[in-house]
């Protein structure tokens, strides 16, 4: 299982952000979302172009027994969409903060980053099973 | 949990931890969802064997002079027609001809049949029953007591016979053994029947006995690749098979004869039975509404409760739906108006307010050995 690196970002929702230089993010979902999940069938990525905001729907993940939504850690403008993701979601199992990332997004407002959680707040937000 | 509901168990709560299970809440139940992946799991059953613990089914002996007569007026199907050691699929219809359950009756002798419900509706199911009790029976409700695992796919005989002397080919399918001993462990019944669409078998044993079978079945069957497998993959391996799940195919507002599970009403039986009535109106009259498998087309996996339609018009709704293991397509079994039933015909399902092409196809999606 890949492991979280300590410059991630992450929400509430059990999205993680990696900043890329400028207002750019890469998002993805967490190693213990996609554990929660299981097997990942399907993904529905917000498209090029869309606007995203903060803590709305983005998009859709579906495991075998269930679709959920994708909320957007950042508002902005989506810069980069993983389309790979289409012929191959299990690969957010397996790489969750590699090779499984969902969108780019160019910041419109990134003093949002402020609300997210760091690595340990977020480990202990999952530890506490408040999900 | 915000709830103040305390979850039932079955006896191998336990041992699920063992084995890596992620344990959920099953309509009050919980139970494992998944051991290591609901993928690897289906297809574990497909091509090797699988091992399911399904304790919080329920089992009701009904007994007595008259219980013959008395299951014959609850049920749908012919409970005359089955010998002892034999099982019967048959469903429970209120007047309407809505399900109230369906369940399998082993004819466990001449005046003693074992009915096996849902976990879900077992306090609903013993009421009624109880309600329309008549002669000499009585009901006796054992789901605490008996555990039930299953065994299932095309390794599953080979892998049950190392462990008993009982002549495994010799059960039929929908037949059964009474007190079989199973490596030492006595008074199993074993009976050739599962929910898997695979070959198998289900064992009913008292309680107690449960963790030591299931640990002699997964060591007997680690060479064949035998999995413990939870209820994820129970799911789509009946899905794909077209076997209804109470609760989504089936409802009080559901008939049977609208689920496609016609071959389990026999509305030409000489005994009166609660709802004959009105599923021979349905018969006579034609079905306003019956279950089909679809397969969507465009972008998307249907799922219970999405909207179907025909255009503009909303025909029914998706009772299952999933991204099927072994065919790899977005499958779903829909309740719809009768003359949007013919397969190739085009359909759309509503999904997350987008209407997503899709075509009626045959179902079962799948057959063993296909």
């Amino acid at each position: 299982m890949t492991k979280a690196t300590a410059s991630l970002l992450y929400s509430e929702d059990h999205e993680w952000v990696l900043q890329l230089g400028g207002n750019r993010v890469r998002i993805g979902i967490s190693d213990y979302a996609q554990d929660q999940l299981g097997d990942i069938v399907f993904v529905e990525n917000a498209e090029m172009d869309d606007k995203v905001t903060a803590n709305e729907t983005m998009g859709t993940i579906e495991s075998v027994k269930t679709a959920s939504e994708l909320y957007s850690p950042v508002s902005g403008t989506v810069v980069g969409v993983n389309d790979s993701l289409g012929d191959a979601p299990e690969t957010i199992n397996e790489q969750p903060y590699e090779a499984g990332w969902l969108i780019e997004v160019e910041m419109s407002n990134p003093e949002e980053l402020e609300a997210l959680l760091s690595e340990d707040e977020y480990k202990e937000f999952v530890s506490e099973g408040d999900v | 949990m915000s709830t103040e509901t305390v979850l039932k168990r079955t006896p191998l709560f336990d041992v699920y931890k063992k084995y890596g299970a992620k344990v959920i809440d099953f309509g009050g139940w919980e139970l494992p969802v998944q051991f290591s992946s609901i993928l690897e799991e289906h297809e574990a059953v497909r091509t090797e064997a699988g091992l399911f613990d399904v304790s919080h089914m329920g089992e009701v002996l009904v007994e007595g002079k008259d219980a013959e007569s008395y299951i014959n007026y609850l049920v749908t199907n012919d409970v005359t027609k089955i010998g002892i050691n034999q099982a019967q699929y048959t469903a429970m219809c209120n007047p309407d001809g809505g399900t109230i359950d369906d369940l399998l009756v082993y004819k466990l002798g001449n005046e003693k049949y074992l009915l096996v419900i849902n976990a879900a509706n077992i306090e609903k199911d013993v009421e009624w029953m109880k309600q329309h009790a008549q002669g000499d029976v009585k009901i006796e409700n054992l789901s605490s007591d008996i555990a039930l695992l299953a065994i299932q796919g095309p390794k599953a005989e080979g892998i049950l016979q190392k462990l008993t002397e009982v002549n495994l080919s010799e059960i039929s399918v929908f037949h059964f053994a009474q007190h079989v001993n199973v490596d030492g462990i006595t008074d199993v019944l074993v009976s050739r029947t599962g929910y898997t669409g695979e070959d198998g078998f289900e064992l009913y044993l008292a309680a107690d006995k449960a963790e030591a079978l299931w640990e002699k079945l997964l060591e007997a069957g680690k060479a064949d690749g035998l999995k413990p497998c939870g209820l994820g993959a129970r799911d789509t391996l009946r899905f794909e098979a077209r076997l209804v799940l109470y609760g989504q195919e089936l409802t009080s507002e559901i008939s049977p004869l609208e689920a496609g599970i016609g071959f389990a009403v026999k509305t030409n039986k000489e005994s009166k039975f609660i709802g004959k009535t009105a599923l021979i109106v349905q018969k006579t009259e034609g079905l306003k509404r019956k279950l089909v498998g679809i397969e969507v087309t465009g972008r998307g996996i249907p799922r219970h409760g999405y909207k179907v339609f025909s255009g503009e018009e909303e025909i029914g709704l998706i009772t299952s739906g999933t991204r099927s293991p072994s065919l790899q397509k977005n499958l779903g079994l829909a309740l719809v108006s009768a003359e949007h039933t013919e397969v190739g015909t085009p359909l759309q399902v509503e999904i997350r307010n987008k209407k997503i092409d899709a075509v009626v196809v045959k179902a079962p999606f799948y057959k063993k050995g296909s």
